[in-house]
């Protein structure tokens, strides 16, 4: 429970480090919002955090979710609203977190942004990063490896899926409107995706080491 | 009667649609205006749509209508978080201005909420020239 909540604290001080980068790659494309948005939606979840006595992991995320529903703003408001009650729903009552439910959660995660976004990998959404980090977090756990391994592969995939944004046109959001102009430059959803995942694991990495 | 919610990233346009559409409204219907994040800024908020969708329903369904990107996703995220409630409710796939008054105007005779939808959609054909 301690360290889920550590997780969303951690998720909650990239994004908001980060808030002006996210806003100068999405003003490139899109609308220049997604930095403001999505930082006020993890100031509004880590107040949620001081006050809120969650019972179990599930409750965690599920509080994230709801907070960012209602407060990002944005489509990537009700895409990673989305994306947490779809992983909440995977650890119902649970207190531990182990690495195959992580991988589960992370599956139910990227269900729910394709099934809200109507999207698929290949569009220049956050998807692009998020279903290639999923499959190297798989091919970790089948390999054997530990948790921040399996993240460390999630994230370095994430990072080449990041960088394939780059190369496509975007199809979705308020970048479509762009057409072809949206070439060369890497999309904000996916940057934001990316960096999450990146935080993470840095936590597991050091949790591993301490333990 | 079936309800209307008008879903827009501005408060301000989903306020100043509501008042255009309240001219041709019916003395009882309900239309909602459900535009912006609670403390003003600009965009669209799931859970403010979900309550505005049950003010708006007097047990006939509510119309939503909707502008760009997130107020789509929202608006479909609110309809899904009404699971737990006795309400139908459907996005209009209508320009929201011009739709919203058709809407209104298709509720406010007691039409159901599939014709309010349908004509609501029609108004995307309404040519200006």
């Amino acid at each position: 429970m301690a360290n889920v909540i550590l997780a969303i604290e951690v998720l909650a001080d990239i994004i908001i480090a980060n808030k002006e980068k996210l806003t100068e790659i999405d003003a490139a494309i899109g609308d220049a919002d997604h930095g403001i948005n999505m930082a006020r939606g993890f100031e509004a979840v880590r107040t949620k955090l001081a006050t809120a006595k969650p019972d179990d992991i599930g409750a965690v995320l599920k509080m994230v979710g709801m907070t960012l529903i209602s407060t990002v703003g944005g489509a990537s408001g009700p895409l990673y609203g989305t994306a947490f009650m779809r992983a909440a729903g995977v650890v119902q009552g649970q207190q531990v977190l182990n690495s195959d439910k992580a991988g589960q959660m992370l599956a139910a995660a990227i269900g729910g942004i394709k099934e809200r976004g109507k999207a698929v990998k290949g569009e220049k959404t956050m998807l692009d990063a998020l279903e290639p980090a999923y499959e190297a977090f798989q091919g970790g756990l089948a390999a054997g490896k530990s948790l921040a391994e399996c993240m460390e592969l999630a994230t370095a995939a994430a990072q080449a899926g990041l960088e394939y944004t780059k190369t496509i046109i975007a199809t979705k959001g308020r970048a479509s409107y762009l057409g072809e102009r949206s070439l060369g430059h890497q999309d904000a959803g996916a940057t934001s995706s990316y960096l999450m995942l990146a935080a993470l694991t840095e936590l597991a990495k050091g949790q591993e080491q301490e333990g | 009667m079936v309800g209307i919610v008008i879903v827009s990233h501005s408060t301000k346009v989903a306020e100043g649609i509501r008042e255009l559409a309240l001219q041709m409204a019916a003395a009882a219907q309900r239309i909602v205006a459900a535009g912006g994040l609670v403390d003003g800024a600009i965009g669209t908020d799931a859970i403010k749509i979900k309550e505005a969708i049950i003010t708006a329903n007097d047990g006939d369904g509510v119309a939503v209508m909707v502008d760009l990107g997130s107020a789509v996703l929202s608006a479909e995220l609110a309809i899904e978080m009404l699971e737990d409630q006795e309400i139908v409710a459907a996005i209009a796939d209508a320009p929201i201005l011009e739709g919203t008054i058709a809407a209104t105007v298709e509720a406010s005779v007691g039409q159901p909420l599939s014709r309010v939808i349908a004509t609501a959609e029609g108004a995307r054909e309404l040519r200006k020239q």
